[in-house]
């Protein structure tokens, strides 16, 4: 079976700061990664290549160093990787990028027929969750969200039988494909590369397609193609400072004592 | 003439280019570059930049004939796509249901959706999808609503992306709401994003503030970004709904008025099975206590300050002697010491319960955005400066281990005292 595995790459969100005095992300020094949720998709289709045999292409929108999370995927064990790049890509929103990712995915499946196309739940820095369907209702396929296991793939019938994770229950759920799933943490861990894989991907070079070769409606790309707009970015509100307790580290026992009678005469667990 | 761009103010981040009603700005390398035929001076460019590179100042000149004829033109051309934009009225709210149960982030959206359309003098509508589902559409009056869109389909029965889209996709082209809001739910958020899409229009997802702007009837979608580092206002101006889904439990939830009616409005749609390619085999429910870790009232959650899983059990402690649950920080679960359904803040659940310990937790701002709607946040910490006091309501600074059972051992003294539990 042939997979695509759409992958992105993010600042790490988890180093980000935010300069008190201006109020601006602080992005000097943030490392660029392979958004966490991705990569488990693409392992996630390494391991079905392995148990059905196959191919995995990875496909990513981005600018030319986003090369890196491709050589990234290629580690875990991608076979191919396609970059797609171009200044008119920038300022895109969910709706834009998925009509540019959904023609790539197009493209590679014009010369090699896709089965499954494979998304992170979310990407770190947006957090949107919105590329992964918008992608599936432009390729007219299913969506399955929030996949956490992959039970079974029947190539006979081109079904496959997935588990997907909502809030409080899990869902098994059966869907002919080609068809996209979205994956969670939870699907697998991430492996250690293999010697071989980590050799070739240090020299790999994905192929590049850019706004022409893709033959994309400019009007659909970029800030023109994007009906959402960033009007204004601030920093989160605080919560006003509140009362410190004194005599945690000599007395814990009073600490406590007054800290109960606080809770308590707020009524909000006697209330319980 | 025409707008000013000071060259090297510009960021060429392309606010203006969206912001603009004539489409006469356009991004050109790294600078915004101004259409002369299409600029008629509004200024709408300048309001939005936020490098001061736009400018109206250049001094006025006299307009030919053919000029004044291009720039009616042109804003007779922008009136028309403003009319178009008018024929989209009303607020919807999508009414989530499983088997029949309502989320509760959908009365919390008919909520705020009250408020924006009292400010904008329009209606408020429910959209009731499902099989069996009639009843809930007296609760959605209840809750504010003014109308309720019922669709009822045996096919409808469980939630399967596909037909679910096709129902909303349908209603959304005869009815044309103007503004259109689902929890971010795990479902909310699969079927918002597919449904929008197919619309071909603006989603903003998880956003924890809405405002309207009463002149231009933009919705203003406030939600965290970067891993909650900073606030972004995103606005859709030209496409029709404007989309969002909502975190639950950010709203409030609305007072319930027993006895409001509305006007239930039914439609029948066309759905046939063999155009789902989507069966569920089996729904299974979750066990564990953390299940209900959205719901709870009273959460005592541990941070990697505890050191180890051994240490649990004085947090466990706490947490029973309140009735209440435990939690867990990113760190705690990444420690292995809980699993990821336990876990607070941005890639976790958003909790609000009236009570909120923090033991052991530093307070990164993932965390902080996940549970400071929290009516009072106890921090307990031997890092005076862990940036968790700075949102608490009280702090004690100490060895987590011996305040802990402190107050495990008040709190059983006090509440037994007092016969309450």
């Amino acid at each position: 079976m042939h997979i695509v595995v759409c992958v992105k790459q993010v600042p790490d969100t988890t180093e980000v700061r935010v300069d008190p005095e201006t109020n601006t992300l602080i992005r000097e020094g943030v490392p660029s990664i392979i958004n966490p949720y991705d990569a488990h998709a693409v392992e996630a289709a390494v391991s079905l290549k392995e148990k059905y045999g196959g191919k995995v292409t990875v496909i990513s929108m981005g600018p030319p160093q986003a090369e890196e999370v491709m050589r990234r995927s290629i580690a875990i064990g991608a076979d191919e990787g396609i970059l797609l790049s171009d200044r008119n890509f920038a300022g895109s929103d969910t709706l834009a990028t998925s009509y540019i990712l959904a023609q790539g995915i197009q493209r590679v499946s014009d010369k090699e027929p896709v089965d499954l196309v494979l998304c992170g739940k979310q990407a770190i820095d947006g957090d949107t969750a919105q590329v992964g369907p918008g992608i599936a209702v432009r390729l007219n396929i299913p969506q399955l969200t929030y996949v956490m296991e992959i039970e079974e793939v029947d190539l006979e019938s081109k079904e496959i039988i997935v588990h997907r994770k909502l809030e409080d229950k899990k869902v098994r759920v059966a869907c002919r494909f080609p068809a996209l799933l979205t994956v969670v943490r939870d699907i697998n861990e991430i492996r250690y590369s293999s010697l071989p894989d980590l050799i070739k991907s240090a020299r790999y070079k994905p192929k590049l397609w850019t706004q022409k070769e893709l033959g994309l409606d400019l009007q659909q790309i970029g800030l023109k193609g994007s009906p959402t707009s960033v009007s204004k970015i601030f920093a989160p509100p605080q919560r006003s400072e509140g009362e410190i307790i004194p005599g945690g580290q000599d007395n814990p026992n009073e600490a406590a004592k007054v800290l109960v009678q606080k809770l308590l005469s707020t009524k909000i667990i006697a209330n319980k | 003439m025409t707008v000013r761009v000071i060259e090297k103010n510009c960021i060429a981040c392309g606010l203006c280019v969206q912001a603009c009603p004539f489409e006469a700005l356009e991004v050109k390398g790294d600078v915004a570059v101004v259409d002369p035929d299409k600029c008629t001076n509004c200024g709408d460019c300048v309001e939005i930049c936020p490098a001061d590179a736009l400018a109206l100042d250049e001094p006025p000149k006299e307009m030919t004939k053919k000029e004044i004829k291009s720039v009616e033109d042109n804003e007779a051309a922008a009136k028309e796509i403003k009319k178009e934009l008018k024929e989209y009225n009303g607020i919807w709210i999508f009414i989530e249901q499983m088997d029949g149960k309502p989320a509760p982030v959908s009365w919390e959206l008919l909520g705020e959706g009250a408020r924006l359309a009292k400010q904008i003098d329009t209606e408020l509508v429910g959209v009731l999808i499902g099989d069996k589902v009639a009843s809930l559409a007296g609760e959605a009056f209840s809750y504010g609503a003014d109308k309720v869109y019922l669709v009822e389909n045996p096919l409808l029965k469980n939630y399967v992306t596909e037909p679910y889209t096709k129902v909303l996709v349908n209603l959304c082209k005869k009815y044309k709401p103007e503004i259109f809001l689902f929890g971010a739910t795990s479902l909310g958020r699969d079927i918002a994003g597919a449904v929008a899409t197919q619309l071909q229009t603006g989603l903003t997802a998880d956003c924890t503030e809405l405002t309207v702007d009463e002149s231009s009837r933009y919705l203003m979608q406030t939600r965290p970004a970067f891993g909650g580092n900073i606030m972004a206002t995103i606005v859709c101006r030209h496409r029709r709904p404007q989309m969002a889904t909502v975190r639950p439990r950010v709203m409030s939830m609305p007072e319930r008025q027993d006895g409001r009616t509305g006007e239930i409005i039914r439609e029948d749609m066309d759905l046939k099975q063999e155009e789902i390619l989507t069966r569920i085999i089996e729904v299974i429910e979750e066990k564990g206590s953390a299940v209900y870790l959205d719901k709870a009232e009273i959460i005592v959650a541990a941070g990697r300050g505890i050191g180890s899983k051994t240490n649990l059990k004085v947090i466990e402690e706490l947490s029973e002697v309140l009735g209440g649950t435990v939690a867990a920080s990113r760190a705690a679960v990444e420690a292995g010491w809980f699993e990821h359904t336990y876990q607070v803040g941005q890639t976790g659940v958003t909790v609000r319960p009236k009570v909120y310990f923090a033991v052991g937790i530093s307070g990164a701002i993932q965390h902080l955005v996940g549970m400071q709607t929290s009516d009072v946040i106890v921090a307990i910490n031997n890092d005076p400066d862990a940036p968790i006091f700075k949102f608490a309501t009280f702090g004690i600074v100490g060895d987590y281990a011996t305040v802990v059972p402190a107050l495990t051992g008040e709190f059983k003294k006090r509440l037994n005292e007092e016969g309450l539990r």
